[in-house]
């Protein structure tokens, strides 16, 4: 008996190992394991064994049984993995072809690069102002210090509404500054970003319509240091962690002390290359601290408050920014070039 | 302001190479723009003695010389020059030297001629990097030949006095001191913290009689001429500059003329002050009158032009006519000739402004006018004048008269400033000393004493406490002053409720795969007629600018449309298959013409597309954007015709409840050939405004539906002319309270349809939040939706 049965196991796995689909795989389930498979057959026929036998050959059927389930399980499982296998190579495809998809619109790079500033200065507790762009003369230039005889306000810089007088569009972003002093108690953290305009001829560095963004920090007790961390981070935030920055004095009518703010360049980390004219500095933007007259002017006490402003040209940061070589594509609006960034 | 390097060297002694004084002199507040190097290319060109001319053995037009450069051996060089002679002493560049030629560096070698062999070459000044204005005596073509007896072997550059460095500035308008080469070095001297030394005045005044017998001045506007000094000189000798002299000015950019006029420029560089210089016998009567100009009065200026002056305008004149535009360029009828017996030097001081205002209306912007409309300090006059007849002196031109005619009503006194340490201090974020303050002052010439400034009177840009925290920060150093970030009271960054609606309209339009067009906001006037507006139209009122850069820029936009069609327009001419774009912009909306109050600026969102697109594919990119802003339900689409520039059978005006919003549809093929657009373009133009006012971002959850909807297909036939949003709005209606949704799946013509008529299919959902719904309670709304749509609509059920 003892025989028999291993005779069915060897049997058993002998014809698993050469099974090659699942067809077979039944019949043998059929032919040892069925109602009327051998296996069955013998378990059925244990009632004519002896006593002592009877529990021996019992457990050895029982393990042949489990043993062959196994092996049928296993078998199953390798045949199905093998017939997924080939399915899979069947579906091959060439995933270098391209994808389909609706694509994306792009944002100007002019919007860009105010968006990248905007989050910059946001995250310094900054909100974001707007003024006119048709503008008073006053705010324009009077509210900044800029008197009446100023070669700033000359027909040939500015352009006039109603001939020279009350009404222009304005030529900086500045007169913001004034109308938020005029509206707001400090503390105040504002930049304004916008279009200004000058009477300029349009060519490939000049446009007679251009974006500025202005700053303005009023508080207690802002000093020049804070113009200086406070530029400096923007500066960082804008160039990378690595950039670094000096302060030129300049001239402003509406700052004292005024400066010009250069950062190291970012094509060349500092040693001078093209984008930097060899200088390893980039011009990035004007600022100081808000002249005491600006600040009478719009009702704030310069003996209590001080603070300090800026102001930058936009389009040379996006044409450095993306190497743009001419300012009048940025007014075309030719997909081919939108696109690019 | 262009700065002689060797020139400045006279006033201070900077111990640092050009570099350094650059970096240094750029961060207290002088800005370097660049640095031309004199003759630096140039090298190994020595002098040398013609010994020996013979002719080519084998070309006519050559020589063979031999030159004797100091050396224990002559040099034979094969020249084509016809200059020469012997004895002759020459620029000789060596084998091995470089020179230009042709604006090119070049290396001279060892060459032969037509045979003969030639160890070097003999020099032009052009060769050398000039020209003939910095060595006149120079040939006008051919080798440089000097002038006096030179040792043989020497360095021609030194010789020459070639080398320099010349640093040019960016000055800024508050610092008209620094528009000479005295006002750079005072700066020099304090940024490197070393003496200036001002240049010793001394005049001899060794000629006959007194300038006062000579001349007498009266100043008629002493407002628009604060100062006029006159100085004679007699027996004047026109002749060229020396050497030294005649390099400065070009080093500065300024041509030298001959002596005279060379000395007024020369002492308008180093002192920033403009002179000018008259024949005497042109005065009549010696009388010199600073006055008004007369309207239309007329002068011929030292350029030979005619020019018709205003009574705005300041001339110097003698008792019958205009001698000069003051502060501008002198008159032809006064200008000093060969022939000058004598000569007055005038040193005066004019109103900024004025002489401003008078080149400019002249169309004539001199060196001397660029630096009085800066505003001269009235006091710098003296000095120049003295400094003038000095170098008259000096030069052995002229013959200084005792004394001079000074006409100066209001003199100039310095002023005092009131400040204290801690203002500055708290203003800069430094804590420097009174007695810091006080040595800082000092080194630009302001005596403190850590409560007052005494300003001296060259530095009117000084007024305030303001003004001298500057001072005290340019010579701290701003690099020195702690950088910190501001304490104060926190405030929070945030974007207003408008800039977060136009983010999310610019977020949409991007994702719907638009790109963003910028366009001007000033066009032609001629835009109106272009797109067919109608002449009574309100856009037609729109902001005309008064000086504009030509009539294509000269409106301010009161309509978006133009710059939008040229942007489609620059894409189909350049071939791009498709273009979708989109512009948020402002229109200028005037109340009133002209202008008395500030326009109403609004912004639009105007959208244009060509390519793969219809109709449909436009207006479904505004519905997404309706979705976004949570508009999407109250928004409605109507049949519109009346917009000139659009297709009158494909466009719908955009509305919320009877205001209007917008519009989109088809441009009109009339309109599209006009902007040389051969495709169906789409536009749309949507006031941003409106969108912000509309705009709902409130969202709430709503139970996830547990129960089955029940649907119903119908299709109806109806007139062409019936539009779906008449069936749609019937439906509604008629839907009852269990209606949820309904679908537009067909819209069909043709076969079993009859002509004129179409056939119309949606998809009609109901649903109960509570049960599962029965025929019955379907088949009711269902009923009455059809009978409305047969009333109203003359639909009936498709079989």
């Amino acid at each position: 008996m003892k025989d028999r049965l291993s005779q069915i196991r060897d049997l058993a796995v002998k014809r698993l190992s050469e099974a090659n689909d699942l067809k077979v795989l039944d019949e043998i389930r059929v032919e040892v394991l069925g109602k009327k498979g051998e296996l069955t057959q013998i378990l059925k026929g244990m009632g004519g064994l002896s006593k002592e036998e009877r529990p021996i050959i019992g457990q050895l059927a029982n393990e042949v049984r489990s043993e062959i389930e196994a092996m049928l399980e296993k078998t199953k499982k390798d045949l199905a993995r093998k017939a997924q296998e080939i399915r899979l190579k069947a579906e091959t495809i060439d995933v270098t072809m391209p994808g389909k998809v609706r694509e994306l619109g792009h944002k100007h790079p002019m919007t860009q690069v105010i968006d990248e500033i905007k989050n910059i200065f946001i995250g310094m507790g900054y909100e974001i102002a707007e003024g006119p762009e048709v503008e008073k003369a006053y705010y324009n230039f009077e509210a900044l210090n800029i008197p009446k005889e100023h070669p700033a306000r000359d027909e040939q810089d500015t352009f006039y509404i109603n001939g020279v007088g009350d009404f222009l569009l304005r030529t900086q972003t500045s007169p913001v500054q004034v109308r938020v002093m005029e509206n707001k108690k400090p503390p105040i953290r504002v930049i304004a970003p916008g279009r200004v305009y000058r009477s300029d001829e349009v060519d490939a560095t000049h446009s007679p319509i251009f974006h500025q963004l202005e700053g303005l920090v009023i508080d207690k007790g802002i000093t020049m240091g804070d113009l200086k961390g406070a530029l400096a981070e923007f500066a960082k935030g804008l160039f990378g962690e690595d950039t670094k920055v000096r302060f030129r004095p300049h001239h402003f009518p509406f700052t004292e002390p005024s400066a010009e703010m250069d950062a190291s360049c970012f094509a060349c980390g500092g040693k001078g290359c093209r984008v930097c004219k060899d200088s390893g500095w980039i011009e990035v933007l004007g600022c100081g601290m808000v002249h005491p007259k600006v600040l009478e002017m719009c009702g704030i006490d310069p003996k209590v408050y001080s603070g300090f402003a800026f102001g930058m040209g936009l389009e040379r940061v996006a044409m450095q920014k993306y190497a743009i070589s001419d300012l009048r594509l940025l007014f075309e609006n030719d997909s081919k070039f939108l696109k690019q960034f | 302001m262009n700065l002689p390097m060797r020139w400045l060297s006279d006033y201070v002694n900077i111990k640092a190479d050009t570099q350094d004084f650059i970096d240094k002199i750029t961060l207290s507040g002088s800005k370097v723009e660049s640095v031309n190097y004199l003759a630096k290319e140039v090298s190994n060109v020595v002098t040398g003695k013609v010994v020996e001319i013979e002719q080519h053995p084998d070309a006519d037009k050559l020589v063979v010389t031999k030159i004797d450069v100091g050396g224990e051996e002559n040099l034979q060089i094969v020249t084509g020059a016809t200059n020469l002679y012997v004895g002759a002493i020459v620029p000789v560049a060596l084998v091995g030297a470089t020179v230009y030629h042709d604006g090119e560096i070049v290396k001279i070698k060892k060459g032969k001629l037509r045979g003969v062999e030639s160890f070097g070459m003999m020099c032009s000044v052009e060769e050398m990097g000039f020209t003939r204005n910095d060595y006149p005596e120079a040939p006008e073509y051919g080798i440089y030949i000097f002038q006096e007896e030179v040792a043989l072997g020497e360095d021609v550059k030194k010789l020459l006095e070639m080398e320099d460095e010349v640093v040019e500035f960016e000055i800024t308008s508050n610092r008209p001191d620094c528009f000479s080469v005295l006002g750079l070095a005072r700066e020099a001297a304090a940024t490197y913290r070393v003496p200036f030394k001002y240049p010793e005045i001394k005049v001899e005044e060794k000629g006959e009689g007194k300038t006062e017998d000579l001349v007498q001045v009266e100043i008629k506007n002493s407002e628009l001429c604060p100062r006029y000094i006159a100085r004679a000189v007699k027996n004047v000798k026109i002749g060229p500059s020396p050497l030294w002299l005649r390099h400065r000015l070009t080093a500065a950019g300024i041509r030298p003329i001959n002596n005279i006029v060379d000395i007024t420029n020369y002492v308008m560089l180093e002192m920033g002050q403009p002179m000018h210089a008259f024949d005497i016998d042109c005065i009549e009567k010696g009388k010199i009158v600073v006055r008004n100009a007369e309207d239309g009065e007329k002068i011929t200026t030292l350029d030979g032009v005619e020019r018709v002056l205003d009574s705005s305008m300041l001339v110097i004149a003698d008792e019958n006519k205009a001698v000069a535009v003051a502060g501008v360029m002198g008159g032809e009828n006064s200008k000093i000739t060969e022939n000058a017996r004598a000569i007055i030097f005038e040193s005066a001081n004019f109103n900024g402004p004025n002489v401003r205002i008078t080149a400019k209306k002249l169309g004539l912007r001199t060196d001397a006018s660029s630096k009085y409309e800066k505003g001269l300090d009235p006091n710098a006059a003296f000095d120049a004048v003295n400094r003038a007849v000095q170098l008259v002196e000096m030069l052995g031109c002229g013959e200084v008269c005792k004394g001079m005619v000074d006409s100066y009503p209001n003199k100039r006194e310095s002023w005092s400033v009131e400040y204290s340490s801690e203002g500055i201090n708290n203003l800069l974020g430094t804590k420097l000393s009174d007695e810091e303050m006080i040595e800082l002052f000092d080194l630009i010439e302001v005596k403190a004493d850590g409560k007052k400034a005494i300003i001296p009177t060259f530095r009117p840009d000084l007024l305030t406490e303001a003004d001298l925290s500057e001072e005290i920060a340019r010579f701290y150093g701003y690099d020195n002053i702690e950088t910190t970030l501001a304490a104060g009271t926190p405030t929070v960054g945030k974007k207003s409720y408008s800039q977060i609606v136009e983010d999310k309209i610019m977020d949409t339009m991007i994702s719907l795969g638009l790109s963003e067009a910028k366009c001007f906001s000033f066009e032609s006037p001629k835009v109106f007629d272009k797109l067919n507006i109608p002449s009574d139209s309100k856009y037609r009122n729109a902001i005309t600018i008064s000086n504009p850069l030509g009539e294509d820029f000269s409106v301010m936009r009161t309509i978006t449309l133009n710059g939008m069609l040229n942007s489609i327009s620059t894409n189909y001419n350049r071939r791009n298959e498709s273009a979708y774009l989109f512009e948020m912009g402002k229109v200028y909306i005037p109340k009133n013409l002209p202008l008395t109050e500030l326009p109403k600026e609004e912004n639009v969102l105007t959208i244009g597309m060509y390519g793969d697109i219809d109709f449909y594919g436009i207006k479904g990119v505004t519905e997404e954007l309706f979705e976004v802003l949570g508009m999407k339900d109250v928004v409605e689409y109507s049949p519109k015709k009346d917009i000139p520039f659009m297709h009158p059978g494909r466009l719908a005006e955009i509305s919320v409840k009877g205001d209007s919003l917008g519009y989109v549809g088809e441009l009109h093929p009339t309109i599209a050939e006009r902007y040389n657009i051969d495709t169906k373009a789409y536009i749309a133009v949507i006031s941003i405004d409106k969108l912000c006012g509309y705009a709902n971002f409130e969202r709430k959850y709503k139970a996830l539906p547990k129960f089955p909807a029940m649907t119903r297909d119908i299709a109806v036939i109806v007139k062409d002319e019936v539009i779906v949003k008449d069936i749609e709005d019937i439906i509604k209606e008629k839907g009852g309270k269990l209606l949820e949704t309904i679908q537009l799946f067909d819209v069909f013509k043709g076969k079993q349809i009859p002509e004129g008529y179409k056939s119309v299919a949606y998809n009609i959902s109901f649903r109960a939040s509570d049960r599962t719904l029965t025929d019955e309670e379907v088949n009711a709304p269902m009923k009455k939706i059809l009978k409305e749509l047969e009333e109203k609509l003359e639909a009936k059920l498709r079989g």
